[in-house]
């Protein structure tokens, strides 16, 4: 027989028996219907976090700060050297931070791999104010290579020389905008103390406004022209003598492989210094997701294995009831490999069909509640899609569950192939 | 001396084991030549219908040996031993074994699919057994919905399809009224005497049997010399 003649017959077989089939395509229906909608979760919720993520920074640079040397129980107070500089932590009472000088940006910058180092600085901004309205407070960060997700507008432009801005959505109805829209390119005032204490201002645009995020601090985004303004206004009136210092520095380096990466820490460390990616950070956060989604997956297979004991048994029912007419194909001269080809061929076939109703239903359905929660209780979280289905996951889900289909099809199948024709054929 | 189409040498059948155990034939030695006609005759329960399922190569013998055209049917790979079923044999069962859900013309073609003959050739060989059948205009009937001869008739069809050397009858009119027993009977003699192909029937009926070439009675499992039922 020819591998399409035997596709044919067995899709037309399974159809012989509509009750049973439909059946047993509801029971695999209920297994890749919830093994969809769990990998939904989980490709929804990582592109979520992956987005929020790359919203606070970029992947491919580290924080650095000088290791703390001091912190070991009963070790007492740090020897002092002329040439560290300490800031005051902001951690547990007499904790201390070792500041960053000039010297060790240049000692990171030396470490292969490493392309760039730019000082953390504070900017101590004090408030924001659009068109003489009323002021508010505001803190400002500098967008080291983070990409937010924008409302309405642009993301910053580092190499412009103008100054511009991103705000948090939270700004905009406070400073007198009516939208999101109408804030995009509006200039604003900032007010930012300089050494003296005089209160300076620094005009700059606003090119964007970010979505309120799981992970955002409520700052704002500065670019690079807007941030040396800043600096500049902030150390109007500082002594000449006084040498810069930093609490962080953010040190880029090229796309590099998970080895790479952590070759580049330990050789930092080895330095005196401590390096964390934002993987470092979010990751823990991604595992428990992670292992949550796990559980949700288990339990649909366990639904599958069930599924796959009832086509085991509608199968072998169908052997039972057509013992006869194989007998007859066999007394034909059809082989063994073409029966058992056969009756794979029709588990398959019931599988994929299954599957397909099952993972139709799940990604119509979850569409569906997904947009509801997106604008419904889940409206806070901005661009949150609880459930999301890429193709690739759902092609895994389909091939799967047909996989354990044909594996559920091949004892009744060899059953079937295994018989001797008159035997078949006397059977009642 | 030609080599005969099916010998068979000591051939035994025993089914079941310890006291249910039946021994459906015992040692039997039989030839058969190209184009002859022969109806194996016997009651029910004397091995007739088991030894004409070991000469199809349907079944595997207890011990002795069956021979095709000279060769030892225990030396044929599972592909030869299933190209000669479905090329060389044809076999007309007395239950018929359709597939009522089906179409005749369906049910006439499945050993051209099974063969892997493509779908219009297997379609113009239907219809042309059909045709010689005078079943063409049934063709697209259900095979459930005929009548008992129209079914008989189906099935030699289906046995035919394939161009066999050997045609395998059981109880061919066992199932019909005498009439329609009449046509069946003539179709199968007419492929005997016209198309060359060598008939073997079972049948306990011996008006049937006396209309045959050559006659084998067989009681308890053994050939036996002469009609003894008959004469007695």
């Amino acid at each position: 027989m020819k591998p399409l003649e035997t596709l044919k017959t067995a899709i037309t077989n399974s159809f012989r028996s509509k009750l049973r089939t439909t059946l047993t395509v509801l029971a695999i229906f209920v297994g890749a219907f919830t093994l969809t909608i769990t990998n939904g979760l989980g490709t929804g919720i990582s592109n979520y976090i992956d987005s929020q993520v790359a919203a606070v920074g970029a992947s491919n640079a580290f924080t650095v700060t000088r290791a703390d040397t001091g912190s070991g129980l009963g070790s007492g107070p740090q020897k002092y050297d002329p040439n560290t500089r300490v800031l005051a932590g902001g951690g547990r009472p007499g904790s201390t931070q070792v500041a960053l000088t000039q010297a060790d940006l240049d000692k990171i910058g030396a470490v292969p791999g490493i392309t760039g180092v730019s000082p953390v600085t504070r900017l101590n901004t004090a408030y924001i104010q659009w068109n003489n309205q009323d002021k508010y407070q505001l803190s400002v960060s500098v967008l080291a290579g983070a990409q937010p997700q924008l409302d309405a507008g642009q993301n910053l432009d580092d190499g412009s020389p103008a100054p511009q801005i991103i705000l948090p959505s939270s700004y905009v109805a406070p400073l007198g905008f009516s939208d999101s829209a109408q804030a995009v390119g509006q200039d604003v005032t900032i007010g930012i103390p300089d050494a003296t204490g005089t209160m300076r201002t620094v005009t700059a645009r606003i090119n964007g406004i970010e979505q309120s995020a799981l992970l955002s601090s409520g700052g704002a985004f500065i670019n690079k022209a807007l941030s040396t303004a800043l600096t500049q206004a902030q150390a109007t009136g500082t002594p000449a003598t006084s040498a810069p210092v930093y609490t962080a520095a953010t040190a880029t380096f090229a796309p590099s492989s998970e080895s790479q990466i952590s070759g580049m820490k330990s050789q930092l460390s080895g330095a005196g210094y401590t390096a964390q990616t934002l993987d470092d950070r979010i990751g823990t956060v991604k595992t428990v997701i992670n292992g949550i989604i796990g559980v949700l997956d288990a339990f649909a297979v366990i639904a599958l294995v069930a599924a796959g004991f009832g086509i085991v048994n509608t199968l072998l029912m169908s052997v039972q009831e057509r013992t006869r007419e194989i007998g007859l194909m066999k007394a034909m001269g059809m082989g063994s490999g073409s029966v058992f080809a056969l009756f794979s061929a029709e588990a398959a076939f019931i599988g994929l069909l299954g599957s397909l109703i099952g993972s139709g239903a799940a990604i119509a359905l979850g569409t569906v509640v997904s947009h509801a929660l997106a604008r419904g209780p889940l409206s806070d979280l901005a661009g949150l899609q609880i459930l999301s289905f890429a193709p690739g996951p759902v092609a895994v889900v389909i091939v799967l569950v047909m996989a354990i289909a044909f594996i559920a099809g091949t004892l009744p199948a060899w059953r079937a192939a295994r018989q001797n024709p008159i035997d078949s054929l006397r059977y009642e | 001396m030609p080599v005969p189409i099916l010998s068979t040498r000591d051939l035994t059948k025993t089914y079941g084991r310890g006291p249910d155990r039946f021994d459906a034939l015992r040692g039997v030695s039989l030839e058969i030549d190209r184009g002859d006609s022969v109806a194996i005759v016997g009651k029910s329960g004397s091995g007739k219908s088991t030894l004409m399922h070991l000469l199809a190569l349907l079944d595997t013998p207890g011990g002795g040996s069956v021979h095709v055209e000279g060769t030892d049917a225990r030396s044929l790979s599972g592909r030869r031993l299933n190209a000669l079923r479905n090329q060389m044999f044809g076999f007309v069962f007395q239950q018929f074994f359709l597939n009522h859900a089906t179409t005749v013309l369906d049910n006439v073609v499945l050993p051209l699919k099974i063969a892997g003959m493509g779908a219009r050739e297997r379609r113009a060989r239907g219809m042309a057994v059909l045709e010689q059948l005078e079943l063409a205009d049934k063709a697209r009937n259900k095979a459930g919905n005929l009548s008992g001869g129209q079914k008989q008739r189906v099935v030699i069809a289906r046995a035919l399809a394939n161009n066999p050397r050997v045609l395998f009858a059981d109880e061919p009119t066992g199932n019909l009224d005498s009439a329609t027993g009449r046509i069946v009977e003539d179709i199968l003699f007419d492929l005997n005497q016209n198309h060359g192909i060598t008939l073997i029937t079972v049948t306990h009926d011996h008006d049937l049997a006396a209309r045959f070439n050559r006659r084998v009675y067989i009681r308890d499992g053994q050939l036996i010399t002469t009609d003894e039922e008959h004469a007695a």
